[in-house]
């Protein structure tokens, strides 16, 4: 067990230094950040001047090395832009973006899995087909346009739900700003927690139908309805348990992507979240923050799979007989 | 502030009166881009000054028609060519209740002059400052400057006191690893105090009661909150959340014009988007002509102008909110503009000067374009490459995001272009400027005309230059600017298309001023 945790633990390391080493190479193509700093009259020399004091003018290899040092000790340096530290504008950033993921799977799971049983139940009743249609449109519309969408319809001509930012937010301990707690902070999250949610929601509601379809089939169901056992009791009890295994995998893998790939709903909504600073940041050739960014998406993958690994190998028995 | 607000609409409640009573009024505004720190000379960007300006004061202002006019300086005067005496404004309080002092102005011009500084130009290196007493400055200077405060509305004066005490007396530079105090906080003698600063989310602004002149708005405070997509900016707006967002894309005006309670305010720029031409190398680097640069002919340069339908961009492009021009500045910022005229609109005259010049085959010849900088900047780009199709050029159209654009054809970049669209706006709102930047010699690496990316060069118009930089007399100076621009437009050092324009969206019951330097002083606003 020890043994296999630190071996993935060192596969884990070398992803996390391939997604430095690409991130840095990457940023040699975006573009001049000194150009985004300075006004556009700012003379050679002064642009000489600060291209050396912020080290660009060293060679590459040092470049890399510095990053990867200072990135270890979570040292991403100073944003060009905001002239702060990128991990004290990442920590003001994380509750944003964690409180919208949150409710964006919240959103999935309520309304997918309902939805996902009584299409997986009624095949042909025309709600359920209803379902997989409007289903299918959050698989095929892009986000940003599924975003705008809603803002035109609840924003701008029912004007029931802001089309922009986070609301009123309260202050919790000395880092942590939620809106749970403001009636403007409900309603602000209403929208984008919809639009990063609906492809999550399609997934889970398409997934459930599938398996239900599958698990009502098998001998057991047909037994336990010979039994006479009542249909909640077998739709519920013996047939949604068996088909929520894959859903529970899913869901946790998709946490991940839905932190990591919230940017275009960020962007849309102006959701003040750590995704929105990243593509700011992309704009404007602020490589501190772009660096910082990927590698704590790098990041947070290789742990969610860490996990996972470590979880498979505790329930599986048969991978730790193998190891034996 | 909400408390307050809240307090206030009870007391309303309480005593009865209805909402068109003067009460407590809060505008809340979006601009595309953020503000990004609050350092007053770390950034030479129109919008950070814009929003700077309303917490920070200079020693002059500009009023709605960009007139200089008095501020923290109450008169000024050239008591010698080289000599001006400021009289300082007596009685001017800082927001932290610090007296605002000739020791300040010293301070801030050292401040401006630290490293780090992107506004270091406001006042020359060369310029001493000599305190005469409490309430007067003497700025020396090494040679006339009749322009001398020109820039002075945006160079910020700062408490000495303030800044020192907050050890923040050196620029906040993005290779710092601290924040500078100076970089969060402001303390300027404006008409608005910043009560709250979050980069990129949301900064706050209270009515300061101590302001030295009369206030002729009406805000308690301003919310200011960026919001990059213009999809979703418009539609803050639309929805009524927000009192004024800018800017509007210009394909918008009609919509939020359409729509009850809101409407587009749109107005002439003072930016004039040009074509320029590589008339350096002696060989393109991106054309099939080889052993020759064609652009190096002015009748080639002239085919191009001609060739270029500028009406058509307006009006298919632009959708009307573009001014043709026909020199390199705005109308609004030279008084003989009027005197000149576009060169017109003639493919058969380009055709045959290109047949003239030996192409009447043409050539091809890559275009670099921004697409993300200018208003439409892209599609202006395209229809230049198909109007110049008409006469046999073709364009290889490179159009890129700023970032990159900018990397590849300034210095920095080795003016790698042979064709470009650029845009410029004249900091000093004068033409000295212009010739500096734009239309001076340089030479490989960029000294002189440093923008002067294709590398125009005439010992006539820079002999102008030098005697305009010196010329106090009014009169005779716009004589010699004219002679300048006739001089370049005659040799077609770059092709001048439009100033573009303005378009701010504005809820029903604000009033503002429009400035045509897009910049947005709350001190104009009223809201009812």
């Amino acid at each position: 067990m020890f043994g296999f945790a630190i071996r993935r633990l060192l596969q884990a390391m070398i992803v996390m230094l391939v997604v430095a080493l690409l991130a840095f190479t990457l940023f040699r193509f975006v573009g001049d950040p000194v150009n985004q700093m300075v006004g556009i009259e700012t003379s050679i020399e002064e642009r000489e001047a600060l291209r050396e004091r912020l080290g660009l003018n060293d060679p590459i290899p040092v470049q890399f090395f510095r990053f990867v040092t200072d990135a270890a000790r979570f040292d991403f340096g100073t944003s060009y832009q905001f002239r702060q530290p990128v991990s004290d504008l990442f920590a003001k950033r994380i509750p944003a973006t964690l409180e919208l993921s949150f409710m964006s799977a919240l959103f999935a799971l309520v309304v997918g899995i309902p939805m996902g049983i009584y299409a997986g139940l009624n095949r042909e009743a025309a709600l359920s087909k209803l379902f997989l249609s409007v289903s299918l449109v959050g698989i095929s519309l892009p986000t940003f346009f599924i975003g705008i969408l809603l803002i035109f319809l609840f924003s701008v001509t029912l004007q029931w739900l802001p089309s922009f930012g986070r609301g009123e937010v309260v202050e919790v301990g000395s880092w942590w700003t939620t809106g749970f707690l403001t009636i403007s902070g409900l309603k602000a999250l209403v929208l984008p927690s919809i639009t990063l949610g609906l492809y999550q929601m399609t997934l889970i509601m398409r997934l459930i139908r599938a398996e239900m379809l599958e698990v009502i089939r098998t001998d057991y169901i047909k037994f336990a309805r010979a039994r006479g056992l009542p249909d909640r009791i077998v739709n519920f009890r013996h047939a949604l348990k068996n088909t929520m295994v894959p859903v529970i995998t899913i869901t946790g893998l998709q946490l991940g992507s839905i932190i990591a790939f919230a940017t275009i709903t960020e962007t849309v909504f102006q959701w003040p979240g750590m995704g929105l600073m990243f593509l700011q940041a992309v704009q404007n050739v602020d490589i501190p923050i772009m660096a910082a960014y990927l590698l704590l998406t790098a990041f947070l993958f290789v742990a969610i799979n860490f996990i996972v690994d470590i979880l498979y190998f505790v329930i599986d028995p048969r991978l730790r007989i193998g190891r034996a | 502030m909400n408390k307050l607000n809240l307090g206030l609409a009870s007391a309303i409640l309480a005593t009865g009166l209805t909402a068109s009573a003067a009460h407590a009024e809060t505008l809340k505004f979006a601009f595309q881009g953020a503000l990004n720190q609050l350092d007053p000379y770390s950034l030479n960007e129109t919008f950070t000054l814009s929003a700077l300006g309303n917490v920070y004061e200079g020693l002059t202002r500009r009023n709605e028609n960009l007139e200089i006019e008095p501020s923290l300086a109450e008169s000024w005067e050239v008591v010698e060519p080289n000599r001006w005496r400021f009289h300082l404004r007596e009685g001017v309080k800082f927001h932290n209740g610090n007296d605002f002092t000739a020791e300040d102005v010293a301070f801030s011009v050292e401040r401006l002059h630290g490293e780090g500084s992107d506004l270091a130009k406001r006042v020359g290196s060369d310029v001493k400052v000599e305190i005469v007493d409490d309430h007067t400055v003497d700025f020396v200077l090494a040679g006339p400057n009749p322009i001398l405060h020109y820039e002075w509305d945006t160079w910020y004066i700062m408490d000495k006191e303030w800044t020192e005490a907050n050890d923040a007396v050196a620029i906040t530079s993005a290779s710092d690893t601290t924040p500078n105090y100076a970089a969060l906080h402001a303390n300027g003698t404006g008409p608005f105090k910043l009560v709250s600063h979050e980069p990129g989310v949301k900064t706050v602004y209270e009515k300061y009661d101590g302001w030295w002149d009369e206030a002729t708005h009406n805000l308690d405070g301003v919310e200011f909150t960026p919001i990059g997509s213009d999809a979703t900016r418009v539609a803050a707006l639309l929805s009524g959340e927000l009192d004024m967002v800018y800017p509007i894309p210009v394909q918008d005006v009609k919509r939020v014009n359409d729509n009850a309670g809101t409407m587009a305010m749109t107005g002439p720029e003072l930016r004039t988007i040009f074509l320029g031409m590589d008339q350096m190398r002696d060989e393109l680097i991106y054309s099939d002509v080889k052993g020759k640069n064609p652009f190096k002919d002015v009748r080639v340069r002239k085919a191009f102008y001609q060739a270029i339908d500028i009406e058509g961009i307006k009006r298919k492009i632009m959708r009307d909110l573009s001014t043709p021009s026909a020199i390199m500045i705005s109308p609004f910022l030279f008084a003989k503009s009027g005197d000149f005229e576009r060169l017109p609109y003639d493919p058969d005259a380009a055709k045959a000067l290109l047949t003239e010049a030996g192409y009447a085959d043409g050539f091809s010849v890559g275009m670099d374009c921004p697409n993300d900088r200018y208003v439409n900047d892209e599609a202006i780009c395209q229809a230049v490459a198909s109007m110049l199709a008409r006469i046999g050029i073709k364009v290889d159209l490179n159009a890129q995001p700023k970032a990159k654009y900018f990397a590849k054809v300034l210095a920095s970049g080795g003016f790698d272009t042979s064709f470009y669209l650029l845009g410029w706006t004249p900091g000093s709102f004068d033409s000295w400027n212009i010739l500096d930047n734009l239309i001076q010699c340089r030479d490989e690496a960029g000294k002189g005309g440093a923008f002067n990316l294709g590398g125009y060069c005439s010992a006539e118009v820079d002999a102008l230059a030098d005697k305009i930089l010196v010329e106090n007399d009014p009169d005779k100076r716009d004589a010699l600017i004219a002679e300048a621009y006739t001089l370049s437009n005659n040799d077609v050092a770059h092709i001048p298309l439009h100033q573009q324009g303005l378009a701010w969206g504005v809820a029903e019951g604000v009033e503002l001023a429009q400035r045509a330097d897009n910049q947005f002083h709350f001190r104009f606003v009223t809201k009812n």
